[in-house]
Parts: C-alpha cells; structure tokens; sequence
C-alpha cells in the first residue's frame, strides 16, 4: 500500500498550521518525519488520522483521494495512529480497549463476546512477540506495555500504515530497543510506517528516509545513510544550530545544597527516591540525568517543599530545610522552575502580571499587611518583561495566549529575576521553539557565571551535556553516578540511565 | 510568521490538592495495606466504639417488650432494654476486633449485620412495650425508594457517559407533571378509560422529560455550558414551569389534574411468600418495574457493546474518539434515554396520589443524586442505597405516630449525614466517571 | 517579527494566537461589549420566551382565537413589573427588601466560585447564620447599637463555620462540595425546624415552628427613616450587603488573601507550587462565602422578619445561583442583577393582582435568563452575533476521586 499527501494546507485562525505539505510513504519503509516543536507536525497527522480536515490538498491511497471526515474513515481506509498520549481507558482491560469499536458480538449484536476478543488479542500479541495479558488492566501496565496495547489496536484493525507520534518520549532505553525491534517486525510484515520524532539521532537510527518540516513547511528530504545530524538540525530550524551551551570553565565555590540520604515513599510505602546524598556548590550547575519516571520528580518536590521527606537531611548553606514548604524555600532563596509549566508553572487566566507577582505577592514592595499594591507589581513586570525578551503585547495581556516558549520566559523572569542561592530547573525547555531554549540556557549559565548553585533535571540527555559541570545519573530512585562532565560522554550516561552500569557513585 | 502545533490543551482535571496532602504523610504501612486502607479500617473501629456508646447510652433507656408484627397476623417481640445491652457489647467486641486486626473482606459484611443489629435496638427502644407493623415498614419502604432507583438510574446513565446530571430534581418533577396533566386529559378521550389514559400519561412523561434531557445534552455538548449549570437551569426552569402551569392551568381545569392512583398488582405465587412477599411482591408496577429496570441496566452496562462504549466514553472519551465511536453521538442518546426513565420514574408520583402539585417531587431527584454516589455509580448499589434512604423515609413516617419523643427531623436528617460520611471517604471511597462534567471537542 | 507573533505551539489553541497590540485592545472592548450586551440580550430573550409562555397558556383567549387579547395581557403584565417594583416608594422599598438578601447570597456563591468551588451551599448557612443571630437578637436587651452589630456578628460567625466544615471536608478528604452543600443544606433545614420547635426559640403559645420576636431596638434600621409609613419594609440589610459587596471587591482585586484564593481557583497546583496552602484556602473560602449567607440569613431575620420561622431562607440560596451568574461573579454585576431579580419580585407581585398571571411566571423568567447568560452561544446564535465563544466562566472539576 502507498500513502500520500498532496499539497496539504491546514489554516487556523491567523495561523498556517501546514503550507503545501507533501509526503509519500510505502508499505514496507519506515519515514521519519522530524521538526521542532510547533513545526505542524500533529496537525499534519491529524489531518491524516480524520481529526481535522484539511483546508487544502488531499490524501491518496494507492494513487485513489480519500475523504476523511472521521477516525472511522481513516480506520477504514488502513491508517493507524499511536498517539503521544496514550488513547487506553485506564479502568478497562487490554481486551476491552483493543476492541472497543470494533468489537465481536454475540446474540445479534448486543453482548460484548469478550471471549473472543480475548482470544484475538492474545493471538495478535503471540504473533508481534509482544507477550500481553489480554485480561490485565491498563492502570497496572507500565508505559512500555501500554505501548504495546496501542500497537495491537492498530493491528487488530488491519492497519497498512501505521503512524508513531513521539513514541520513545516516555520510552526507557531498553523499552525503545523494544520497540525498534517490533517496528522492525512490523516493516518486514510490510507495513508502512511513519515515525514522527523530534530527537534525530532516533530519526537517523531507524529511518529509511527522513522528511523534515519547518513552520509548516516540508523543506527537504534526508537520506539517514549519508545526513550528519548537524546537518539535519540545520534544516529543521532554519539556521545553523549551535547544539553547545558556550560556557567557561569554572571553579566551583562552596556547597550550597547538601543533600543526605534523602528517601521519599509514596503512600504504600515503596521508595521513590532512595537515599539519595549530593552537593551543589556555588558556580555550579549539576545536571541530573535519567528516564523519565526514575524519581527525578520526586526528588525535586522533595528538595522545595512539595512533598514530605520520609528519611535523610537536606541543608541549605548549612541551615536544616528538611521540613520546609514551598513558601519557606522561596524565603531563602531557591528558585523552582517547575516540570510542567502548563500544570503548576503558571496560571492561564491571570495576566503577565499576575502570573510574575505568583511567588513574590506577599512581599515588599509588591505587599504590604494584607493588600496587594498591584500598580507597583504592574511596573516591576514591564521591568522584567523587557529584561526577560518576553514577546507579550502587554503586562495585563492572559498568560495563556502567549506561546509556549513566552510562557516559559514568564516563569524564568519570575524566577530568576531576585537574589537567589539555589536555583532548581527541572525540563527547563520542554515542548518550546529553538530560540527560547537557547536564551532559557545562557539565562542558567550566567546564573552560574554569578556564583548562584543551579540543579537542572531534565530527561532530554542532551540538554543535561550541554550546561551541567557535573552530571548525575538517576535510575530506580538512586544515583547511580557521579561524573564531571569534562570525563564523561553520552555514551557512558546513557549506560548508566539504562542501569545497564553501576558505580561506585 | 507563527506556526501553531496541534493545541492540546491542558484537560487533566486539576484534583483537590488535599487528598494528594493526605496521602503524602503515609509513611510505612504494614500489612500490605495502604495508608487510606488503614485510615478506613481505623475510622471504622471508632465508629464502631461511638455506635457501642450510644446504643449503651440511650437504647437501654425504655423498658417493656417491642412485637414487630408480621404477615398473617404473626408477630415477634424483643425486649428492649436486653437487646440494647446486648447489641453494645457485641458492638464493642466488634469494635474491639477491627480495631485489632480488621475483618479484611468481611469489614462490609460485619459493618451491614452491625447496622442491622443497631437498627433493631433502636426499633426496640422506640416501640417498647407497643406493637409495630414491621412488615409495613419494610413494604413502603420499598415504595418509598422506587423513585429514587429511576433518578439514580437516569443519573448512572448520564454520569457513566460522561455528563454530569444535577437535573434529575428537574426530570423527575417534569414527569410528574406531564402524566397527571396529559393522563388525566387521555382518559376523557373516546376508547380509552382511567386506566389505559394513564398509561398514555406516563408515555408522554417519558417524552417530556426526554425533551428536557435533549435540551441538557444540546446546552452541555452543543455550547459546552457547564453541566452543573445546564442542570441548575433545568431544575429552575422546570420548577417554574409547572408551578406556573399548575397554577394557571390546572387550577382553573381541575379535571386536567385528576387520574386514577395504581393499584398494587400482586404477583401471583410470589407474593405468598412468607414475608418477602408482602414486602416485594405485593406493590404496584413501578415497583417492579425499577427492579427489573435495574437487572436490565446493569446487565447491558457491563456486559454489552452498548456497555462497553458507554463507560469508554465516560472515562476516556478521545480513546473513544479515535477508535471511530462517536462520542457526542453516544453521549446525546444516553442523556436522552435517561431523561426518559426520569420520566416514568416521574409518574411514580401521580400514579401514587392521583394528581400533580406543585414541586411535588421535593427535592427527591437531589437525594437520587446522593443514590448515584452513594451506589458508586452502579445500578446494584443505586438500588441498595435507595432501599437505605427509602428506609429512613418510611421509618420516620412510622416514628411520628409511635410519638418517641426522639424528633422525626433527626431520623430524617441520617440519610443526609450517612451521604457526607460516604462521599468524605470515612467507610471507602467511591471514584466518579473520569470525564463526567467535562465537555468534549473532537480536536 | 512584531511583538505579538507567537512562535510555538500554544496552549491557548490556535484561535487568538495572533493578536497585535491593536487586536487586543480591540478584543478588550469586545470583552467589555459581551459584558454588558449579553446579559442586556439575554434579560431579553428570556422575556421573549416569557411571553411566548404566557401567551401559550392563555387556553380560554387561545380558543377563541383573540390573539390581540393575549398580546394586550402580555403587554399589561410586563408594564406591571416596572410600574409595581418602581413606580412607587413602596415599590421601590420592596424591590429592596428582595434584593437585599440575594446580592449577599449572590456574593457567597461568587467567592467560592472565584476561588473554584461550586457552593450551592447558601441556603443551609442562611439557616445558620439567620438562627444564630435571631438568637442573640431576641435574647439581648441591649442598646441597638450594641446589639445589632453582635447578632450581625453571629449571623457572619454560625454561616461562616456552616460553609467552613464544607471546605474543611473537602479539604482533609475530597468530598465533592456539590454533594455535600446539598446534604448540609437539608440538615440545617431539619436543625431550624427542630430548633424552632424547642423551647429555647418557639414563640410562647404558638404550635407551629416560629421563634420568638426581636425587639425593635434589636431590629436593623428601616432604610426610610424619614417616612413612617410602615410599609416600608427596607431596611439597613440594604447597606449591609453593599458593604458585602465593596468587601468583596477589595478581597479579590488587592488583598493577599484574595490573590491565593483566585490563584486556587483557577489553577490548584500552581498556588501549592506558589507555597499557598490548599486546604487552608478551601476551608477559608467557604468560610467567607458561608459568612456573607450567614448575613443574608441574619439581614431576613433581624431585618426584614423580626423573628424566625422554617421558611426563611426560602429559595433564596438558590436563586442567588442565577444572581452571581447573571452578576459574572463580579460585586457590581451581582448587585444589578439582584435588583434586576428583586424588580422581578416585587413587580410580578402587582402582575399577578392586576393580570392574573401567577407569581410564579417569574420563577421562569429567572431560569430562561439564567440559560442565556450561562450559553453566551446560543444567545448570540439568536441574535446572529458574531465571534463564537465557549463554555461558561465556571468549569465544573469532575467528583474529585
């Protein structure tokens, strides 16, 4: 089976979401189809998968145009989509959210034949080697299990083409060897296969061809053979990238953050992080690095007063802040750019005032006694917004129609804009543009550079290369290393996040 | 130029902080339990001490026997003041075990014969020396909860496809109205009698009220109002309307407002069953009507196609979406159904006084929305939670002419403090349908 | 790039992305004309339909087919509503006497809605708050001006901790605050009944549930000080609630306090990651909110009544629910729209005597305007306005597991 899309131009509201984009891909080949965040690479699917139709352009299979009005067409017509964000019903069984739609029936139609359903699962996943439970409940599957549950869906329905929307994001290093294996298979079974990804070393590992899109546009055909991923980076932006944070050489001050033994359990009692002990001294940033899931989260809501410490110490320039809340932490000093801007980061219906006052409301000179002196906060925020680059038409305009990488800016200015001694980034440039990441990263080495100690956590590996002096490695809730970044390389830090190496850390 | 990727936006509903607090602070748990397990089973114990003090406290106040009277003239006594102490030592024997080591899957069969043994005592207490219609109790007690199992069911099957149906105050109230005004006008038409101009009341109740469901669903899904608010309008709106039709309409045509009251059909064999028969089988066709209503529902909820997409669609309706099952499409024809057994469960009221007035159903379809809860969204425990509520109904009528001294008001507000002690997790947490209350867009 | 290109995927969705400088003043304006167009409109349509409604149940005109007659009717009874609710002092005086308590109730259901609360809670702390004061009122024999501001007090006191323990349990256990304002509302309807039957409140020598009678010195001032007429029922609830409504307005634009429970409202993890504390700001919301019901419970009984009976919360609480949607949550709006109700009131009161129309007309009008206001879409639909828009302010957070 061939698949194309001629030509497609999907408009939003003063916005081109996709210009003109064309794509081909045949049974049997695997396409990589790489861009930034924002590129239009969702829409892009979308339009494939029936969810949005397409202002411009059209979609042929075998040469014959398709009309997709919905999923169902789409279905129809031997197209399947694994979604970013899971599509599984959490309470229901993999059976159930196998068949659900499609689903074998007894007495007219009416009962659900579970039992069949069963069974077709079961032989599905014997013959992809995926080794699933038909009666097991999505809730108690981990992720990369779940992945699976949503490859067989599209199995079961016959799928010729089978589209994967950032499928390694949420992946363990072994669960995406896993899973190039079974798109290996899947090849060979003489699917087609369309692999949308932001991270190029995965584009170039698996590919057959790349297709790279940029602000809606497709811009060029790389082939993964002879392509150097410098190359493509270029093609993706539009610009050269510097994919290296400049940075100088610095000697690290004393310790500000020593951290010891910290253990924190989740309500059966089971630990998330395990006695973890570390130092931040000032003029340093220390990286923390590891898979998604790995108690890095924790870690942080432990470290700011989001969540309670169980066992072990955690000191401040010597001052015990073991039991300290959130407010007590920003009293001394420690800034925390959260992991999800969109959850805990900022508030969508408050302006960019609002949204700069968040943590500092209640002092001077923004407070005084019980009220708010928001013309004073009015000023402070024009101040920052202009320090800060933040492209927003106004201090009072809703944070939430700002983009994603303004938005972030928004917290960094919060954060960062006041004398600190600790600052704690966690994904500090997750789903952002390529211009707002560069300006988040020199924000944090001069940070640096001003003696402040600095803890970035981030999943994306190359992020943590780039700025971290000393780079430390979580696995299973413990670090499992202690490297300076000068002595180490990607390969030795992705051992360690597999926990395929340990150490003496 | 700006490219924008496909929006998602942020529709993780935000839970209560609190409970993420609560649960923080669980440190070791041995046993296998988790810390709200053990919360529970600790809460449990406690209540159980209280339940041992009170019964002690004040059930051995009255002296003299109470008869209980049965079927075919039996009857049996119990000595007040005996069982009063002997149901606080058991309680506190109870207390004193699951205190210790907790009756794991037992905890909710001891807690149900516990709640009857406390229940007795006070019946006891409250007919010492006098005799009492146990049976009756029973019988209208199931009367009582018919209405409550129809807007529970309407409320299932509204929540468990993700819409949340605060209207069924308004559903109810619209059913009773439409099948006294339109049955009593049926059964002047020519060809049909009291009986047969009945039935077409309750179909056009079932209309009505499916009408109105329409109208939720269309204001909810349409223009994503609120559905808090939607049912808000609609319990509003259906007051108003026929408080202002009855009084402009109905009181200047009284014969729009008269229809014959149900008898009770007796099923025959059935109903000789000792006791249970009188207490089941011997009541009019709404009451088994919501019975089998429940066997139905709860047979296609759970082992249907229907089922199987319903609960999809109420937990996670873009899974739903993107496997090719219309969501809206589904959503609208449940509401829709569902209003119309509010409807039927609305003629309840006209079958049973003959006529309609004026807010008649009385805040009934908000309690049915307590059964929805209290039943943790399941057809069988809406309809265990109705009988519960029609209990406390019927044995609050039946307390007023025992003259206890005990205030009816306080046997009346029970329902409503055992619904808080439900839905504050003190005996066990019941979980809602994921995506009841959010509006869904298709991208 | 201008200042207001926006260059990765937003959260907003794509609709709005692009706004210029000069785009969102526009917009602004836009906002400010939704503000007051719509609810004019939907006052509007829900009269319209009103009048569809009175018209359909004209049985007898509709027989003889005197569309005319039925026209003149529907005519007479909206000149009425004015002419009865303003058209004279007494008029006026008893629009106030309805408004009063559904602006401070109105304002108890916008400050838990503000701080993301859904509280349909105000008629049971109208109970509690209106019981509590009676009490004290009937029971001192102070000066006036000792006495009132203390009943006053209680009333702020008994609603506050009403609404509080609703907060508190959703705080400590996620009980879902729909449910269980429905259940405390029905217990605190059976306390009153209760309580007015014990001789601790019933009125001596009376068997049906009443409490005994406030002083006139216990009493709030009439608001016509200068007429003697006794007719006129207005009384210094009146400035009592628009005390409410300034404190509220300073309470959620520059107090601190404030602040945290909008941050909450809007975005519960953003004000625990901003070091706010949730289950004190739940707690403390429905206390404030169970506060101003409270004073709506306190103003009916030693303001407008005198004593206490099982009815005097009435529906107030509930329609207080429409008044803060109509009001969008905001002191000012809710302040017109209980007048707006309590025009309603008074003047379908008149429409009922002059036209025979039921009272209850009102009550229908009262939803239909709360449908249009509460479906912005579907009132610009009928009148074919542009700028589609969704949903309601208030979003409903699901049962909370």
């Amino acid at each position: 089976m061939e698949l194309e899309l001629r030509g497609i131009t999907k408009r939003f509201p003063g916005v081109v979401a996709n210009d003109d984009v064309n794509l081909r891909v045949r049974g049997g080949e695997v396409l990589a189809l790489v861009g930034e965040n924002g590129a239009g690479k969702s829409t892009l699917m979308n339009v494939l998968y029936g969810l949005y139709k397409a202002d411009e352009g059209e979609i042929l299979i075998d040469g014959v145009p398709q009309h997709f009005t919905s999923p169902r067409d789409a279905i129809a017509a031997g197209i399947g989509m694994v979604h970013q964000h899971f599509m599984l019903v959490p309470v229901f069984t993999v059976a159930e959210n196998v068949v659900m739609g499609v689903e074998p029936t007894a007495f007219g139609g009416i009962k659900l034949d579970i039992a069949t359903a069963r069974a077709q699962v079961r032989s599905i996943s014997e013959q992809y080697g995926m080794h699933l439970d038909p009666d097991a409940k999505i809730e108690d599957l981990p992720v990369g299990l779940q992945q699976r549950v949503e490859i067989i869906k599209v199995l079961f329905r016959d799928a010729e083409i089978v589209v994967f929307d950032e499928p390694t994001a949420v992946l363990t290093p072994q669960e995406i060897e896993d899973f190039f294996v079974i798109v290996e298979t899947l090849k060979a079974d003489g699917k087609g296969i369309v692999f949308i990804t932001h991270k190029l070393r995965e584009a170039l590992r698996i590919a057959d061809r790349i297709e790279v899109l940029r602000r809606g546009k497709t811009v060029g055909e790389a082939d993964p053979t002879t392509v150097k991923d410098t190359e493509l980076a270029e093609m993706m932006v539009g610009r050269p990238v510097d994919l290296v944070v400049a940075k100088e050489v610095r000697e690290p001050g004393p310790t500000v953050l020593d951290v010891r033994d910290l253990t924190v359990r989740e309500p059966g009692g089971r630990a998330l992080v395990d006695h973890v002990s570390f130092q931040v001294h000032a003029g340093e940033i220390v990286g923390i690095a590891g898979v998604q899931g790995n108690g890095q989260t924790e870690l942080v809501d432990a470290l700011v007063g989001l969540r309670r410490i169980a066992e072990g110490r955690v000191a401040l320039q010597g001052t015990d802040i073991t039991e300290a809340d959130p407010r007590d932490m920003h009293r001394h000093g420690v800034a925390h750019i959260p992991e999800d801007r969109q959850r805990e980061g900022i508030v969508k219906d408050f302006d960019v005032t609002e949204n700069l006052a968040l943590t500092a409301y209640y002092t001077a000179p923004l407070s005084s006694g019980v009220s708010i002196d928001w013309g004073s906060a009015r000023e402070e925020a024009a101040r920052l917004v202009d320090q800060f680059d933040i492209r927003t038409p106004s201090v009072t305009t809703p944070v939430g129609t700002l983009s994603g990488g303004n938005q972030q800016k928004v917290i960094v200015a919060r954060e960062l804009s006041r004398e600190l001694k600790l600052a704690i980034a966690c994904q500090p440039t997750r789903g952002i543009d390529v211009g707002s990441i560069e300006y988040i990263h020199e924000r944090i080495v001069a940070l640096r550079d001003a003696g402040v100690a600095v803890l970035v956590v981030s999943t994306e590996l190359d992020e943590v290369m780039a700025l971290a002096d000393r780079v430390l490695v979580m696995y299973r809730g413990t670090i499992v290393a202690d490297l300076q970044r000068a002595s180490t390389d990607h390969n030795e830090v992705g051992l360690y996040m597999a926990g395929a190496k340990e150490s003496a850390a | 130029m700006s490219i924008s990727e496909s929006p998602a936006p942020d529709q993780t509903p935000i839970e209560t902080t609190a409970t993420t607090t609560a649960t923080a602070d669980a440190s070791n748990a041995p046993g296998g339990m988790t810390f709200e397990e053990r919360r529970h089973a600790r809460n449990l114990g406690i209540s159980y001490v209280v339940l041992a003090g009170v019964t002690a406290l004040f059930l051995t106040r009255h002296e003299g026997t109470a008869t209980f009277n049965l079927d075919g003239g039996r009857s049996f006594g119990l000595p007040a003041q005996g069982l009063g102490w002997f149901v606080a030592a058991a309680l506190a024997v109870t207390a004193g075990i699951q205190l210790w080591r907790g009756y794991g899957k037992y905890t909710n069969v001891v807690l149900a014969m516990a709640s009857i043994l406390v229940f007795m005592s006070f019946l006891s207490w409250a007919a010492a020396g006098r005799s009492f219609s146990f049976i009756g109790m029973l019988a209208s007690a199931v009367t009582f909860s018919t209405p409550l199992i129809f807007g529970a069911c309407a409320g299932i099957m509204c929540e468990r496809s993700g819409v949340v149906n605060i209207a069924i105050e308004g559903l109810l109230l619209s059913g009773a109205f439409t099948s006294a005004l339109v049955g009593s006008i049926a059964a002047s038409w020519p060809g049909l009698g009291d009986s047969s101009g009945f039935w077409v009341g309750v179909l056009a109740a079932m209309i009505a009220s499916a009408l109105l469901a329409w109208l939720l669903a269309w204001l909810a899904i349409r223009f994503k109002v609120d559905q808090v608010i939607v049912g808000f309008f609609i319990n509003f709106f259906v007051l108003g309307l026929t408080s202002f039709l009855s009084s402009r309409v109905l009181t200047e045509n009284p014969d729009y407002n008269d229809t014959p009251t149900l008898g009770a059909w007796k099923i025959p064999l059935l109903e000789r069953i000792p006791i249970l028969g009188q207490i089941l089988f011997q009541q009019t066709v709404f009451v088994y009507s919501a019975m089998l209503l429940v066997v139905v529902f709860t047979w296609f909820l759970f082992r249907s196609k229907w089922g199987l997409r319903t609960r999809a669609v109420g937990e996670h309706p873009r899974a739903a979406d993107t496997l090719g099952i219309n969501v809206l499409r589904l959503r609208y024809r449940n509401v829709i159904l569902a209003g119309a057994i509010a409807g039927f469960g609305g003629s309840w009221w006209t079958a049973t006084i003959g006529r309609f007035n004026e807010n008649i159903t009385n805040g009934r379809g908000f309690i049915a929305l307590a059964v929805v809860i209290v039943g943790r969204w399941h057809p069988v425990g809406a309809i265990s939670a109705a009988l519960l509520f029609g209990l406390f109904d019927s044995v609050a009528d039946k307390l007023s002419l025992l003259n206890t001294g005990l205030p009816s008001e306080f046997i009346k507000m029970t329902p409503y403090l055992m619904t808080i002690v439900v839905v504050a997790g003190f005996v066990g947490r019941s979980r809602g349908p994921k995506a009841a209350g959010q509006p869904y867009e298709s991208q | 790039m201008t200042a207001a290109t926006v260059d990765g995927g937003s959260s907003s969705g794509p609709r709005g992305d692009e706004r210029t400088p000069k785009a969102v003043a526009f917009f602004d304006r836009i906002d400010a004309y939704n503000n007051l167009l719509l609810p004019v409109l939907a006052i509007v349509s829900a009269l319209v339909a009103g009048a569809v409604i009175i018209g359909l149940t004209d049985i007898d005109r509709l027989k003889e087919g005197d569309i005319l007659g039925i026209l003149g009717t529907i005519k007479d009874a909206y000149l009425a509503l004015p002419a009865g609710a303003l058209g004279s002092l007494n008029g006026i005086s008893e629009t106030i006497v309805s408004a009063t308590p559904l602006i401070l109730a109105g304002l108890c259901f916008a400050i838990a809605a503000r701080s993301g609360l859904f509280n349909i809670g105000a008629t049971g702390q109208m109970f509690a708050g209106g019981m509590a004061s009676v009490w004290v009122g009937f029971s001192m024999n102070g000066p006036g001006i000792v006495q009132v501001p203390l009943a006053l007090l209680a009333g702020i006191v008994a609603g506050g901790i009403w609404g509080g323990i609703v907060g508190f349990l959703k705080a400590r256990t996620g009980a879902h605050e729909v449910i269980t304002t429905i259940m405390t509302n029905y217990i605190a309807g059976l306390l009153t009944l209760w309580l007015l039957k014990t001789d601790a409140f019933q009125q001596p020598g009376k068997d049906n549930p009443i409490s005994k009678t406030v002083r006139p010195e216990g009493r709030l001032p009439d608001l016509f000080f200068w007429s003697d007429n006794p007719a006129l029922r207005a009384h210094w609830g009146f400035l009592v609630a628009i005390a409410g409504a300034m404190f509220t307005w300073w309470l959620f634009e520059r107090s601190k306090i404030g602040f945290e429970l909008r941050t909450f409202g809007s975005n519960a993890d953003a004000a625990r990651y901003a070091g706010m504390k949730p289950a004190t700001l739940t707690t403390m919301a429905m206390f404030i909110a169970g506060a101003m019901a409270g004073l709506a419970g306190a103003s009916q009984v030693i303001g407008t009544q005198g004593y206490a009976t099982e009815s005097f919360a009435g529906s107030i609480g509930f329609d207080a629910i429409a008044v803060a949607l109509l009001g969008r949550n905001k002191p000012t709006g809710i302040v017109f729209a209980a007048f707006l109700f309590g025009i309603l009131e008074a003047g379908g009161r008149r429409m009922q005597l002059e036209t025979d129309i039921p009272l209850d007309v009102v009550l229908v009008l009262r939803a239909l305007i709360v449908l249009f206001i509460a479906a912005p879409a579907l009132t610009r639909l009928l009148w074919r306005l542009k700028r589609e828009g969704g949903g309601s302010a208030l979003q409903f957070r699901g049962w909370g597991a």
